[in-house]
């Protein structure tokens, strides 16, 4: 069974470092773009967490040489290497490794394809790769169409293309969600069928499924109940014969056997009086001195 | 500077930093809302698990001190002790393990035994979307009016956690109203279940329920979880540990988990959650016009609820063979009040008719309600969160 849920989850995406994703690329950058804390302008790599939980990346491997799949080792110990849940960081891609852990130890080059992939902390298995195609100018990035996913496209730093590194490739300012249902059900009544209809198919489902539990059900135990009875038969119409005991029957027949069992005439309750001891102990002597617990009377 | 007067200046600072000092209006009403839950609580006998945790936490968080002083004693003070049981409410954690020890408490055979009655948990839901439709014509957002409507579903613990996806800042005025108008369903219900209702129906008789085998209720959690979280999902962490307690009291071999769910567990959470509830309806926070009409909306979301039921139950008796026509007074229990609009049918039915039980039949659409709200509270998250 393990192997079969293995084996179906497969091209499933998890709540782990499986749902990393190369998010945006700028191959060259230029001083009206990002700067990094040293005030440098680098070409660099976006990562974006597609997971709802936040996720470690210290010890994966970020490579532009897929023979080199360990090339550059995301530094352990950093606090910021903690992604957010749906959140992004950059890597600037400047060779320059000791300048800290979001500094690459390689460059990408803009005369020809960059092929950039991240690896897991085992150094085999690939996250996410891309090839960002030669010939994007400079200042001009290589980004996915929504956050993790979606197509590659050039950004050229455009009103309708901006360049996003470290945010979301496409800035919600609204909940277009609640957008819509505001413009297209202002009175709520699209929202009232619909979550109507949702309700009662719901409960619809559960109702018919019981009866059709509730029939077996039955069935089975006039089954049982005619074999107790000694009917081995298995001809249904015989069976419907037994029937239930209904709730007062059963209660008639219980009162008898504890008329018949247990009616007496003389309480066999014993009084007696019972000598307690209390220990004294400095911890529980406070005890003695509280009052119980006050209880209001019961109305009825 | 003289001794004399480094007291003085002292004494100032602590004087500053009293409630006396610090007290507006809003936390003097606040409190005497406070003082009015806690004495419904006690002398009424109105929802006192409910109320007295709620009343007291209403004082602990209006009691006014100093917010600039950096005291970290405010419930919306990041690192407070106050702070971090609130964290429960606001991340929604506290309302899944309510539901697990409704679930451990919860008979559902009267359910299983009559399943059609589910169907007027589903029709009591109504409520939730009628007020949805008022409180967009009020003027809310569709996501503070789904959390809002969800008041109508009778359930605390569901409008805490949809309220705390939907709309965090309307929380306290949700929860708070929620919880007064579950107190007041003896008030609210039986002048709709009288107005609704003839007094031919009032007298109908219902069949007892057949006998549920063990193995029945066993099964009905299973199915039950997996049938309604496949339709929506987004109300498993409530439909999940609600069945999931129902489990652990039906299978029979989990009894120590089952009592410690439905006891010791909900009292720990319900103690929780109905202090930092209350503790949550700061005065500024919480005294704005907004509080009004949540207020106003639920009152119509319980109306509509209730109403809902007890004419869906007349409707459905329409298709229903004579023999099997259900009492409609039972039709104001498909809002979730678990057990207290069971036993107003009840009261009521025994009202009319001294030998008509019908708390057993009650109970189905009862419990039917905690399930149809917690999946209304699903499909509104599914849709607006």
């Amino acid at each position: 069974m393990l192997v079969a849920a293995m084996a179906c989850c497969a091209g499933m995406v998890g709540q782990t470092r499986s749902a990393l994703r190369i998010n945006e690329v700028m191959v060259e950058n230029t001083p009206e773009g990002i700067a990094d804390e040293y005030g440098a302008h680098h070409g660099w790599i976006e990562l974006f967490n597609a997971n709802f939980a936040p996720i470690e990346i210290s010890s994966i491997y970020l490579t532009n040489d897929s023979t080199k799949p360990t090339l550059y080792p995301v530094p352990l110990g950093d606090v910021n290497t903690r992604m957010p849940k749906r959140q992004h960081v950059i890597f600037f891609a400047d060779g320059e490794p000791n300048k800290g852990t979001f500094h690459t130890n390689f460059v990408l080059d803009p005369t020809r394809d960059n092929w950039i992939g991240i690896y897991d902390a085992d150094g085999r298995t690939l996250i996410d790769e891309v090839v960002v195609p030669a010939g994007i100018k400079a200042g001009q990035s290589w980004a996915r169409t929504a956050d993790g996913a979606g197509e590659w496209a050039i950004r050229t730093g455009g009103a309708d293309d901006y360049i996003t590194p470290s945010s979301a490739n496409v800035i919600n300012d609204t909940n277009h969600k609640i957008q819509d249902f505001a413009e297209r059900d202002a009175n709520g009544f699209g929202m009232t069928v619909m979550a109507m209809c949702i309700v009662f198919s719901a409960l619809l489902v559960l109702c018919l499924c019981f009866y059709g539990i509730g029939k077996i059900s039955s069935l089975l135990s006039r089954r049982n109940k005619a074999r107790a009875h000694g009917n081995e038969t298995s001809d249904l119409a015989e069976i419907r014969e037994v029937g239930h005991d209904t709730g007062e029957e059963i209660a008639a027949i219980v009162m008898a056997l504890n008329q018949h069992l247990y009616a007496h005439d003389d309480e066999s309750t014993i009084l007696t009086i019972k000598k307690m001891k209390r220990a004294y102990s400095p911890w529980s002597s406070k005890i003695y001195n509280l009052r119980e617990v006050p209880q209001r009377p019961v109305r009825r | 500077m003289d001794f004399g007067d480094f007291l003085l200046k002292n004494l100032r600072q602590f004087w500053e930093l009293t409630g006396f000092a610090n007290a507006e209006w809003g936390n003097i009403i606040m409190l005497l809302v406070g003082l009015f839950f806690i004495w419904l609580a006690i002398k009424k006998n109105f929802e006192p698990m409910l109320l007295v945790p709620i009343g007291f936490g209403i004082l602990i968080g209006n009691v006014p001190f100093n917010t600039e002083a950096g005291l970290e004693v405010g419930i919306y003070e990041q690192g407070s002790v106050l702070n971090i049981l609130y964290n429960g409410v606001s991340a929604g954690w506290y309302p899944p393990l309510i539901f697990l020890g409704i679930g451990a408490m919860t008979d559902f055979s009267a359910l299983i035994a009559n399943p059609k009655l589910m169907l007027i948990g589903a029709a009591a839901q109504f409520g939730i979307f009628g007020a949805y439709m008022v409180a967009l014509a009020i003027g809310f957002a569709p996501d503070q009016a789904g959390a809002i409507a969800i008041i109508g579903g009778a359930d605390g613990p569901t409008a805490i956690f949809l309220s705390s996806k939907l709309a965090p800042n309307l929380m306290g005025a949700i929860a708070v109203s929620a919880y007064s108008y579950m107190a007041l369903v003896p008030v609210i219900q039986p002048p709709l279940m009288r107005l609704f209702t003839t007094k031919k129906e009032r007298l109908i008789k219902m069949k007892p329920a057949r006998a549920v085998s063990q193995n029945e209720k066993i099964i009905f959690p299973i199915v039950g979880m997996l049938l309604t979280c496949f339709v929506v999902p987004s109300g498993l962490p409530l439909l999940g540990m609600l069945f999931f307690g129902n489990l652990l009291r039906e299978c029979g071999v989990t009894t120590r988990l089952a009592k410690t769910a439905s006891n010791a567990l909900t009292d720990i959470v319900t103690i929780l959650l109905g202090m930092t509830v209350g503790a949550s309806t700061q005065a500024s926070q919480f005294l704005t016009p907004q509080t009004i009409f949540i207020f106003f909306l639920g009152f119509m979301a319980f109306v509509i609820a209730s109403s809902s039921g007890v004419l869906f139950v007349k409707i459905f008796n329409l298709l229903l063979p004579k023999d099997k026509k259900i009492n409609p007074l039972i039709g104001n229990a498909g809002v979730s009040a678990v057990p207290m609009s069971a036993r107003i049918s009840n009261n009521l039915g025994l009202e009319y008719d001294p030998s008509n039980y019908l708390l057993m039949h009650a109970m189905g659409p009862n419990v039917a309600g905690v399930i149809g709200s917690a999946v209304a509270a699903g499909v509104l998250l599914g849709f607006l969160a």
